[in-house]
């Protein structure tokens, strides 16, 4: 039997669209199962509070005050190097051959497994530099592995700067650092907080990097320095989830709803701060 | 004075620009300063082709063959089902859906995107491990195929969202041509959008099957972790990135043992350069 076109192509549709449905389905569900098992477990004490009884009772006040430590010190490392070398490609690099190394080593950085920045991190910053396990270490091993993220997206950012912009500043006698600072980098600064966040998103639920290089098993205290070991958040959740015996699933639950709670707002802002630039942006 | 001041800023952003390959010659230079170390006392085939993974034993035997199986297997099991989803969620979202709904899609996938592995892991554990239980009829949930479910779902934004770029940049005269010549939407679709944006395509795929060889905790928490030959993809298994993340806590640093997961994490950071390489090439290629 041969098909009309016509039904060939509502039979193809129906499927993109099942396909689509498919894909979307999953996160739902995962938000859904989420907030009803884990919201019951959230409450003032088990956000403030240090975890007792070999974690199976008490609060993650550690594991989130840890997370927040690495996620601002990786942040504060990666921002400036990565805005910087966005500025290169897009400022100063010629179309050459050095400009494309570097751009083929942005893509293989961020194609780097996560463990092996972990493996990395343990080599290079807990031995070599001997920072120990400590939340320097694992910031670094974080910073070096949002790099990317914000490299990419600062990059956009700064092309989208019409020509004219630099063109006009040039024009004035406006030196070309000058034009940068004063011109370019104000106008393409909120799609570059766009892209820390996300990359900030992304570091607040990696795991496998911090595992050799900061995480402690079970530390009910706060870091008192960058040379501390300390909780965070993801590695808690997986601590949790196969490592303690007999844990609540409230417990389990309550805490991978608090990481996807703050990785999500993070990533509401970004979207937000995106939206806001797009309906502003006059060219 | 003006210009001095602009040549060393110039110079300081230019050092800049190179951190970028320094990093990656660091990454490089200190997985081989451990990794290599392995192979004064183990020779490289066994090593490579080593069919036994048992670093405790006596002797110790460190073949990853096992190991890379298993990445293999998960990786294609999750390339299966995420390839032919992820196209037709990007064609969906790029040409069929109305704009409101494209606009919900494309957040869905970003907040697919957004979620922790070790959240997707903890779910899958606790959520569809239970559902391959009893739907095979398995002694474990804990298989491949968990595996490559779970990951199949952690490399779909990824695909979706540079297939549905090289889909919507394919020039709007292709599609008007086609339509005009009294094709359906869907004929224009399959025969000239789609070839029109396959090297695109395939830098998706590529770059799609790079994060899920690369993935770690997710992997680790729903293959069942046992590191021998797989034979079916309903068996556990066990992958090279989970080796590396779950026994680098127990090796005593400067034992062949921790050498060889440097090594393993070596073989990893070759593989996904090759990868991410090949796919740059494809994007670049499009360009043109």
């Amino acid at each position: 039997m041969k098909l009309r076109p016509q039904t060939k192509q509502k039979i193809a549709f129906a499927l993109l669209g099942l396909a689509a449905v498919i894909v979307i389905v999953p996160v739902i569900l995962i938000l859904v199962i989420l907030i009803q098992r884990g919201w019951p477990a959230i409450s003032w004490q088990f956000l403030t509070e240090m975890p007792r009884m070999g974690m199976r009772a008490g609060g993650i006040f550690p594991a989130i005050m840890g997370t927040l430590c690495l996620v601002a010190c990786a942040i504060s490392v990666a921002l400036p190097l990565g805005v910087l070398t966005a500025i290169y490609l897009v400022e100063y690099a010629k179309k050459n051959w050095w400009t494309r190394m570097i751009e083929i080593a942005i893509v293989n950085l961020a194609g780097v497994p996560s463990v092996v920045y972990g493996l990395f991190g343990l080599g290079l910053f807990v031995i070599f530099f001997h920072f120990g396990s400590s939340i320097l270490a694992g910031a670094l091993t974080l910073a070096i592995m949002e790099l990317p993220v914000i490299i990419t997206s600062s990059k956009e950012a700064l092309m989208s700067v019409p020509r004219s912009f630099r063109e006009a500043s040039l024009a004035l006698g406006v030196s070309k650092w000058e034009t940068i600072r004063c011109v370019v980098l104000p106008n393409a600064l909120p799609g570059i907080l766009t892209g820390s966040i996300l990359g900030v998103s992304r570091t607040a639920g990696e795991t496998a990097p911090i595992l050799f290089t900061v995480a402690a098993f079970y530390l009910p205290r706060l870091p008192q320095s960058i040379f501390d070991q300390c909780m965070a958040l993801p590695y808690h959740l997986y601590v949790l989830s196969t490592q303690v015996p007999n844990v609540k699933p409230s417990l389990q639950y309550g805490t991978a709803l608090v990481l996807v709670g703050m990785v999500f707002s993070l990533n509401l802002v970004a979207i937000i701060v995106r939206a806001h630039i797009r309906s502003k942006k006059q060219w | 004075m003006r210009k001095f001041r602009e040549a060393i800023i110039e110079k300081t952003i230019l050092l800049n620009g190179f951190a970028c390959i320094l990093f990656v010659i660091l990454i490089f230079v200190f997985l081989a300063k451990d990794g290599l170390t392995l192979f004064r006392t183990i020779a490289i085939q066994d090593f490579l082709f080593g069919r036994i993974w048992s670093p405790l034993a006596e002797p110790p035997q460190f073949g990853i063959l096992p190991l890379f199986l298993g990445s293999l297997v998960v990786t294609l099991g999750a390339t299966v089902i995420s390839v032919p989803l992820s196209m037709a969620c990007a064609i969906f979202i790029g040409e069929i859906a109305p704009r409101w709904m494209r606009e919900t899609l494309k957040a869905g996938v970003e907040l697919l995107a957004a979620i922790p592995s070790i959240v997707i892991g903890f779910i899958g554990m606790t959520m569809l491990s239970p559902v391959v239980k009893t739907l095979f009829h398995l002694p474990t949930g804990l298989t491949a195929l968990t595996g490559s479910i779970a990951l199949a779902f952690m490399a779909i934004p990824t695909m979706v969202s540079i297939m549905e770029d090289a889909i919507t940049s394919v020039p709007r005269t292709y599609k008007e041509g086609s339509l005009a010549l009294g094709a359906t939407h869907w004929q224009t679709i399959f025969r000239v959008i789609i070839p029109a944006a396959s090297s695109g395509i395939v830098a998706a795929i590529m770059l799609g099957i790079g994060r899920v060889i690369g993935e770690t905790m997710a992997v680790m928490m729903l293959t069942g972790n046992a590191s021998v030959m797989p034979k079916t993809i309903l068996a556990p298994v066990r992958t090279l990135t989970a080796t590396i993340a779950a026994e680098m806590g127990e090796t005593v640093r400067g034992s062949e043992h921790y050498f060889s997961l440097f090594a393993i994490g070596l073989v990893l950071f070759g593989i996904t350069f090759l990868i991410n390489f090949l796919a740059d090439m494809a994007r670049h290629r499009k360009r043109k």
